[in-house]
């Protein structure tokens, strides 16, 4: 479990996250949705550690991640895994070096052993034999199964993912999110995910936070998102006319 | 000026921290030397011949008195190109090949989140990405400068052979003539300082890199404009302790 705990964090004068308090389960996807500029991205960075919160502390399994040095993280690090928003796949590297990249650095691993969870990740992520493409000759789905891949390749214990639904086609992006919640399942992983896609609200969120100007709005369920009277969140949720229909049939 | 001194100091400091598995990083550092090192070679060759040269016939003419012998065109051409013409002008051209792309590589990784990802593995990204650079960098600028010696003094041979402004014999004899094995240690000791500035001001450059396509443009041109004033400071700084 990942516990974040009264998070703030300012950029010079602005204020981006203001006392932030929120646990995210194991075995669960755990969404953080908001709109544009209300901190969700900010927030996944603090608790990953690529920013350091203002004030507040972030727990790793009762661990105060806040608190440690660049050394005392990575034992915590190398269970952690990320999709990024672009895949963040390394240029230079091929699909399978990508996926063997942690595994050469903290396994001592013989080299068929790596590969062999390396063809077994590709395999997961439907992408078997592409082991020797480069990320300019991937699709954009493609390029996020692979960022899956190399990030489960570690058997990590908490998986975050930023905006796993950009810039992809509705039919690939419930693929992505099948893919994320049956790997969250099957693993039993923290899954953290930032998202605005109301398709994966709706599908996979067992556990949603609202984020709203810097502070977390509301929480709940998928199943308690439709029944919620919060005016701000119903506003980011059922803006379409689409949603608004469906949410009248409910 | 200082914070960005004491940003560029603590970026080394981290660069050389201990590696998470040392063949990887040593991995990196042949891969970058191949890069720098063959990768320069053919620009460096077509320099130095056509600068060994150029420097011979302008020697040449501007010694052109009955009074001096030719031959001190050789010794004169031999003492510019391994003191300045080899180590400098090698390490400008340098900056423009390897710190652009170093500045640019390192750049686009950091807009393209790819530093965020090899932090978020628990990599040392400074260390991963900085330091097999300037390893690479020490060690092949001093080989290429070397080269671009050797290639200088042969381009002022053929430059003899071609112009016949000096006999070939007499720019031989002018170059063994009073030769100083200090010239070849200050050339090495310049090359190593240019190697160290060239990859570490460009990586500091990328590293900090903010923004997108634009910025990654502008850090790789400061990266090299910063890198060329340096070398120039540091050949006097350089020349005037040494000689």
């Amino acid at each position: 479990m990942i516990e974040v705990k009264n998070i703030h964090k300012t950029f010079g004068e602005n204020d981006v996250l203001n006392g932030i308090s929120a646990a995210f389960k194991k075995g669960k996807n755990n969404l953080i949705i908001g709109g544009s500029g209300s901190g969700k991205t900010t927030l996944l960075k603090c608790i990953v550690g690529l920013h350091e919160p203002t004030k507040g502390n972030v727990f790793f399994d009762n661990q105060n991640f806040t608190d440690m040095s660049f050394e005392q993280r990575v034992p915590i690090r190398t269970h952690i895994g990320m999709l990024f928003q672009n895949s963040a796949l390394f240029d230079s590297m091929t699909v399978e070096e990508n996926i063997m990249f942690p595994l050469n650095l903290f396994t001592k691993r013989t080299h068929a052993e790596k590969l062999e969870r390396a063809n077994f990740c590709l395999e997961r992520v439907n992408l078997a034999g592409k082991n020797a493409l480069y990320p300019a000759e991937l699709s954009g789905g493609m390029k996020k199964r692979v960022g899956i891949a190399r990030a489960i390749s570690m058997q990590p214990k908490y998986l975050f993912v930023d905006e796993p639904n950009s810039g992809l086609d509705p039919k690939t992006s419930i693929l992505i999110d099948d893919l994320i919640n049956d790997l969250t399942e099957e693993y039993q992983m923290t899954t953290v995910i930032v998202t605005h896609d109301m398709n994966s609200v709706m599908g996979i969120g067992d556990h949603i936070i609202f984020l709203h100007n810097g502070e977390k709005w509301w929480e709940g369920s998928n199943k308690e998102i439709a029944k919620t009277d919060n005016k701000e969140l119903n506003e980011f949720v059922f803006a379409s006319k689409f949603m608004q229909a469906a949410k009248a049939k409910l | 000026m200082f914070y960005s001194l004491g940003k560029y100091i603590l970026l080394l400091r981290l660069s050389f921290r201990r590696p998470e598995k040392f063949s990887v990083y040593w991995a990196e550092v042949m891969r970058e030397m191949v890069s720098i090192g063959i990768g320069s070679l053919g620009i460096i060759a077509i320099i130095s011949l056509f600068i060994g040269a150029a420097t011979t016939i302008q020697v040449a003419f501007q010694l052109s008195s009955p009074l001096v012998p030719l031959s001190i065109a050789g010794k004169i051409a031999r003492d510019s190109t391994i003191l300045e013409f080899s180590p400098t002008i090698s390490a400008l051209v340098l900056a423009g090949r390897v710190g652009s792309s170093i500045a640019s590589q390192i750049g686009t990784m950091r807009v393209t989140e790819q530093i965020d990802a090899l932090e978020i593995m628990g990599v040392n990204a400074p260390g991963y990405l900085i330091s097999p650079k300037i390893i690479a960098s020490m060690t092949m600028v001093p080989l290429l400068v070397i080269t671009s010696i050797t290639l200088g003094i042969t381009g002022g041979y053929i430059a003899c052979v071609v112009s016949g402004d000096i006999t070939p014999a007499d720019y031989l004899a002018g170059v063994r003539d009073g030769f100083d094995g200090l010239t070849i240690q200050v050339a090495l000791v310049k090359a190593i300082v240019f190697g160290f500035l060239i990859s570490s001001i460009c990586a500091y450059q990328g590293f900090y890199t903010s923004g997108g396509a634009l910025e990654v443009g502008q850090s790789s041109t400061k990266g090299v404009v910063y890198s060329c004033v340096m070398i120039l400071f540091a050949d006097l700084v350089i020349t005037r302790i040494m000689l």
